[in-house]
């Protein structure tokens, strides 16, 4: 957990976009800096960051994991604080850097002090008391990501952020802890398994009759509404930035047209 | 264990998904398994605090094993008890056999015992020349069934109520007619194995921990077949893995604490057993020899390895009942006799990382296993290590591994990682067109099987950011 829980003004507030919002879904980023901005804070986006490393770490490569590490820290440094949209990315952040570089004299400690200034976006807003000014008439289900809920204990903060889009409702999944068979190249090497799971997923969303699906991680979220496309099932699967930023117009994730 | 392929995991795998009645069997021990632990843990506030306390007195008496272990042998020795040591799984078998030939034994009755399973010791006693008949209900149906367990406790859990009524049938004689509920089932088991017992010259049984400070090895069981086995027949012998020894009852208490409302989601089995050398002078029951076989196969090895934590295991099953590749495909895939998670870390170190290195691989990080094991291991790490291994050792596909390599390198020169974020993203835009997402991208079929893959929905966030969009 975080040492210190209130933002002071001269906080400098950095974002980490993450490679996949990067890539697919740009809107996710400037939704989070919207929401931090709305938040009173001045939020960056370092130029020199690209990734966290994760599908090097995860593929057993450890020297390519710290090295892309040590860049990250770097280019944090000069931040009190990195916020990031992501469970996965931010557990890699917080989690896994400390224990890649514990052996390294000279990282050892930055790896720490790093550690300890990561946010997952949602946690940063609860314990910041965002306060939200918008409302989005439908219903909705939200997919807790395994690293946001067991590695970052993210697990209410996004659902209470939810809670206070007017006139949304939020109808629980009958498995909120089942993984969506993501699992980074879990879901290329082992397409068959990850279909089942991404396919128990959404059996579970249908029975909840939503219009939206909303989560927290790109890379689960890229994946259930691929499965979704594939199927031809109407769901607008989308980042809860973009709901509490109010994008909840723009097209889903795997639906045409581009976003804002 | 099962001879395996490199390939065999993935075959498995998918078959295990094309089987309607598997899929049935695994659906029944989901909501089952994982119902019963939440409404278990869920009654004990304190379940995070005894979780830690199991971990450390695991991890207290394997910093402590050898001084241990011999505490445990002077005290089995000293009620009358025989102690034998097993380096690997043919010491095992082979000193289990001599037992049993010296005891003149025809007919052995079997409890279920995990480490039995991996030294083969079923098939080294058929081959001498015993007849074993297992009796614990779901190792005696797997035994009919001629298959290996699928599960840690629950070995036929695979196994649908009508596809026991039916091997019943074939072995028992009668219709299946007259075993369409579970009672008729488990009543029928009863009186052919009541007689088995009865019959036996030498019972078998494992053990959930060695005791030092009694020489007792300690045995939960819900069907009390393990005190049968260990009372009615002239011999008894317990089969153990080393790492199974605790000092005293105290730390047997905070084990068992956490093992069974682990595994099944009980505060406590229906028989606790301590079993703890022959039958003295002026009892009426009990065995005329007591030996307990210490089975090393490889545990010392672990014990100064980075997978040492692994051996803090005390067999309970629920990292397999959380596990959602596990709930998916169920146990026999592994080809191991331990599967799920737990298997995952084990059978490279028992059948080589080669042939098993799909293992560490199919997993989805998830994390739900370790939130779950009561002596906190960290499972997740420890698959971890096993992929550090297969990259440093090359194994699997190049096309993961130079990806991974080319990625990295891209990750780390972020000029050129703009750029090529910039010409992937135009490039997919482009071949998905209108529709916004691509239904077959070569090179990418592993994505595309199941699942479209949408295109990029604009430019870059940083090409949008470096040219000044803000929100």
């Amino acid at each position: 957990m975080n040492a210190q829980m209130t933002s002071k003004s001269n906080d400098s507030v950095a974002l980490f976009v993450t490679c996949l919002v990067d890539m697919f879904r740009a809107s996710v980023g400037f939704a989070s800096l919207r929401l931090l901005r709305q938040a009173g804070v001045a939020p960056q986006a370092p130029t020199a960051q690209t990734c966290c490393g994760q599908p090097a770490f995860n593929q057993g490569d450890q020297r390519t994991a710290r090295a892309i590490a040590r860049r990250v820290i770097d280019a944090f440094e000069p931040f009190t604080q990195v916020v990031v949209p992501s469970g996965s990315c931010g557990g890699m952040l917080r989690v896994h850097y400390p224990a890649l570089l514990a052996d390294d004299a000279r990282w050892a400690s930055r790896a720490q002090r790093f550690a300890a200034k990561v946010w997952e976006l949602s946690e940063w807003l609860r314990a910041h008391d965002a306060a939200l000014d918008v409302a989005l008439p439908s219903c909705a289900a939200y997919h807790h990501s395994c690293s946001a809920q067991r590695e970052m204990q993210v697990f209410d903060q996004p659902l209470e952020l939810l809670a206070q889009v007017r006139d949304l409702d939020i109808k629980p999944l009958d498995a909120p802890q089942a993984c969506c068979g993501f699992g980074g190249a879990f879901c290329v090497k082992y397409p068959d398994i990850s279909n089942r799971l991404v396919s128990d997923k959404l059996d579970d969303v249908a029975r909840q009759h939503v219009e939206y699906l909303v989560g927290g991680d790109l890379g689960c979220l890229l994946n259930i509404a691929g499965r979704a496309s594939r199927l031809g099932m109407p769901i607008k699967v989308m980042h809860y930035a973009e709901i509490l930023a109010g994008m909840a117009d723009e097209p889903g994730i795997a639906q045409s047209g581009p976003a804002a | 264990m099962i001879p395996r392929s490199p390939q065999a995991f993935k075959q498995a795998a998918r078959a295990a998904l094309r089987d309607a009645t598997l899929q049935q069997a695994l659906q029944q021990a989901r909501t089952g398994f994982v119902g019963k632990r939440a409404r278990a843990v869920q009654a004990c506030p304190d379940f995070e605090v005894w979780r830690d306390r199991a971990r450390d007195v695991k991890n207290a008496a394997l910093d402590n094993l050898e001084p241990l272990l011999a505490t445990f042998e002077a005290t089995v020795r000293r009620q009358g008890g025989q102690v034998h040591h097993a380096a690997d799984a043919a010491a095992a078998c082979r000193a289990i056999a001599a037992i049993c030939r010296e005891a003149d034994a025809r007919l052995i009755a079997k409890g279920k015992s995990m480490v039995g399973e991996e030294v083969g010791l079923n098939e080294a006693l058929a081959a001498a020349g015993f007849e074993v008949i297992e009796t614990d209900l779901g190792e005696y149906i797997i035994q009919l069934a001629d298959e290996p367990p699928s599960h840690i406790i629950a070995p036929a859990v695979h196994k649908t109520r009508q596809q026991i009524a039916t091997l019943f049938e074939r072995h028992h004689g009668g219709s299946s007619a007259q075993r369409s509920e579970i009672d008729a089932l488990v009543n029928e088991a009863r009186q052919v194995l009541r007689a088995k017992f009865l019959a036996a010259d030498v019972g078998i049984t494992g053990a959930n921990l060695l005791i030092a400070e009694t020489g007792a090895g300690m045995l939960v069981t819900n069907e009390g077949n393990g005190d049968l086995c260990s009372s009615l027949p002239r011999v008894h012998i317990i089969i153990a893995g080393i790492e199974k020894v605790v000092p005293s009852m105290a730390e047997a208490a905070d084990i068992l604490q956490v093992l069974s409302r682990s595994a099944t989601g009980q505060p406590i089995t229906c028989y606790t057993s301590f079993y703890a050398g022959p039958r003295r002078a002026g009892e009426q029951t009990g065995p005329e020899q007591f030996h307990v076989v210490l089975v090393d196969n490889g545990r010392r090895a672990l014990r100064d390895s980075e997978f040492r934590d692994i051996l803090r295991c005390i067999r309970c099953g629920a990292c397999m009942n959380h596990c959602a590749v596990y709930q998916t495909i169920g146990g026999h895939a592994y080809g191991s006799v331990y599967a799920g998670p737990v298997g995952s870390v084990l059978t490279p170190l028992m059948s080589g990382l080669a042939v098993a290195a799909d293992l560490p691989q199919a997993c989805t990080l998830n994390g739900h296993c370790a939130s779950v094991c009561p002596v906190r291991i960290p499972l997740p790490d420890l698959l971890r290590r096993w992929r550090n291994r297969l990259h440093e050792r090359a194994i699997g596909a190049a096309t993961h591994r130079y990806g991974v390599a080319v990625f990295g390198w891209l990750a780390r020169h972020v000029r050129a990682y703009r750029l090529m974020t910039r010409i992937g993203g135009w490039l997919l835009r482009r071949a998905a067109g209108r529709r916004g997402v691509i239904a077959r991208l070569p090179g990418a079929t592993g994505w595309t099987a199941h699942r479209d893959l949408p295109a990029p929905a604009g430019r870059t966030f940083f090409e949008q950011y470096q040219a000044g969009r803000r929100s």
